[in-house]
């Protein structure tokens, strides 16, 4: 029975296939897939939920950013929850909604777009980047229909366009890209008033990240189910900045310098920065 | 006896035979240590079909002989790592795995299939240190030799590791190990190949998330002429603003070339 297992182990590494990751997984061991189990009832409440993310474009690149509150139902679960994933050098993916689905579904897209570029010896268009993650997400509908929605939130360095993208979704897929800026979350209302008022056309990735961290403190502000900055525990949103060098996450120490500027402001003026009336 | 049979040991030293020979038929590539990693050398005129390549954040792979062939055990690395790396942890993917799926399967096609794969593999892990840096050789009938320092394979093979014994050294700059190498591919007062017609990796442990990288164009070229690496190549200097350094460094290998 093993040799037999063995056997047709290499013969499923060996028959070269497709070159999606997850259509190889499928056939070799599905249950490694997010799952797609049909729960008996509503779920959703029981299980952690990461909330808002925000993203914006600037000149020559995005910026993505996530507060770090996880809860489940009115729990505050987790303080310093990881919610904005690198994905690959020039992208990365931001996640709301169940939290357990969010990240299995980062996980497994990480390694998707890594397979396609070790076997194709080139990466993904950003289209393409795009469009394989709306194909993971339509994959998890049945479950969204049970609770287990996540909402994805795409970022992109385009390399032939010289420009930041951001792609955001329904549960149903997508994608729908956004020219300037997205958020995405339960206090995702909150973040887009703000950066309605705050974005500016041609700003540079400094500006856009101080924007940025506005956005969420405002969604945290009106929002129970998102985190604002922990000053005490020293816990800052997630800040991720793509442009033509790549990926980078920024350090605790310059996200802290970021908010520390919102906080200062907002000694003076609990609403934040306001915008001209015409 | 029944006309026509041919005996275990004469089908298998055919079957050798066959492998060696269609081996040899290529160039010769070579795979080193140096200071900060592990480096791919291979003389190559194709910019598309690669004989050296990344397989999983620590591990890469070269080969010689027929290209369908170690393609697809390339492919089915690939596979093995991601499935695994999934499954597991990213660190749970070595290059002892993979290497012992190589030699199963490699096995298994030397002596089940009438036709033995004519193909020689090189799997290459690089460690923390260079103490910790793994290299398996696999041969078509799916031996494994574990290497230390270097390896030659494919071409004359003897021949090149007998110039290369002389010029290696451990710890050898990046510099340094490639004028090695590309010395021993060369034969005395021969012409070195341009480097349009080479394909250099090198899997290097500064590096951050993904260690492997390609080395092209004007890059290779100042290498090969010796000049300061361009500082991105070392990695740490890129970005020292506290904390830890999360942006990829340098030049990032997209593989769609230059």
């Amino acid at each position: 029975m093993s040799a037999q297992r063995d056997r047709s182990d290499h013969l499923l590494f060996l028959d070269t296939g497709s070159t999606s990751f997850t259509e190889f997984v499928q056939s070799y061991a599905p249950g490694l897939l997010p799952a797609r189990f049909e729960a008996a009832g509503p779920i959703g409440d029981m299980i952690p939920h990461a909330t808002t993310i925000v993203a914006a474009t600037f000149d020559g690149g995005v910026v993505m950013a996530g507060d770090r509150r996880a809860t489940a139902g009115n729990y505050i679960s987790q303080k310093d929850m990881d919610k904005v994933f690198r994905t690959d050098d020039y992208s990365c993916m931001g996640i709301a909604g169940t939290a357990s689905t969010g990240i299995e579904m980062a996980r497994l897209y990480c390694v998707e777009l890594e397979h396609y570029e070790k076997r194709e010896g080139r990466t993904l268009s950003v289209e393409g980047k795009a469009n394989r993650l709306a194909t993971m997400i339509r994959g998890n509908l049945p479950l969204a229909m049970q609770g287990m929605v996540v909402v994805p939130l795409f970022a992109a360095y385009d390399i032939d366009g010289a420009a930041g993208r951001i792609f955001s979704y329904d549960v149903g897929g997508g994608p729908y890209e956004q020219k300037r800026y997205a958020a995405i979350g339960s206090g995702s209302l909150f973040a887009r008033g703000a950066l309605k008022k705050l974005y500016r056309e041609g700003a540079t990735a400094d500006q856009t990240v101080l924007a940025c961290v506005q956005a969420l403190y405002d969604a945290a502000d009106d929002d129970s189910a998102t985190g604002g900055p922990d000053v005490t525990r020293k816990i800052w949103p997630l800040v991720a900045v793509i442009d033509d060098e790549g990926f980078r996450r920024l350090s605790d120490a310059e996200v802290e310098g970021y908010v520390r500027q919102v906080l200062d402001a907002r000694m003076e003026d609990p609403d934040g920065p306001t915008a001209p009336l015409r | 006896m029944p006309f026509g049979y041919v005996s275990p040991e004469q089908e298998m030293r055919d079957k050798a035979d066959f492998a060696r020979k269609g081996i040899a038929r290529g160039r010769s590539v070579v795979v080193l240590q140096y200071e900060n990693g592990i480096l791919f050398v291979a003389p190559n005129a194709s910019r598309a079909l690669h004989k050296i390549s990344e397989i999983y954040d620590r591990i890469g792979f070269a080969a010689v002989g027929k290209y369908n062939e170690f393609e697809a055990l390339r492919l089915g690395g690939i596979r093995y790592a991601d499935i695994n790396g999934y499954t597991y942890d990213r660190g749970d993917v070595t290059a002892r795995g993979l290497a012992n799926l190589y030699a199963q399967s490699l096995g298994m096609v030397f002596t089940e299939s009438r036709k033995p794969y004519e193909v020689e593999l090189v799997v290459a892990e690089v460690g923390e240190a260079s103490s910790d840096d793994q290299i398996y050789r696999l041969t078509f009938d799916g031996s494994v030799t574990d290497e230390h320092g270097f390896v030659v394979m494919g071409g004359v093979a003897d021949t090149v590791a007998g110039r290369l014994k002389d010029r290696y050294q451990a710890d050898m700059t990046l510099e340094a190990a490639l004028d090695a190498a590309l010395g021993a591919l060369t034969e005395p007062g021969g012409e070195r190949p341009p480097v349009s017609q080479l394909e250099v990796a090198v899997l290097d442990r500064t590096r951050e998330h993904r260690k492997f990288l390609r080395l092209a164009g004007p890059r290779l070229e100042r290498l090969i002429a010796g000049a300061p690496a361009a500082p991105s190549l070392g990695g740490e200097e890129a970005d020292g603003e506290g904390g830890p350094a999360t942006a990829p460094e340098g030049d990032i290998d997209t593989g769609s070339g230059e």
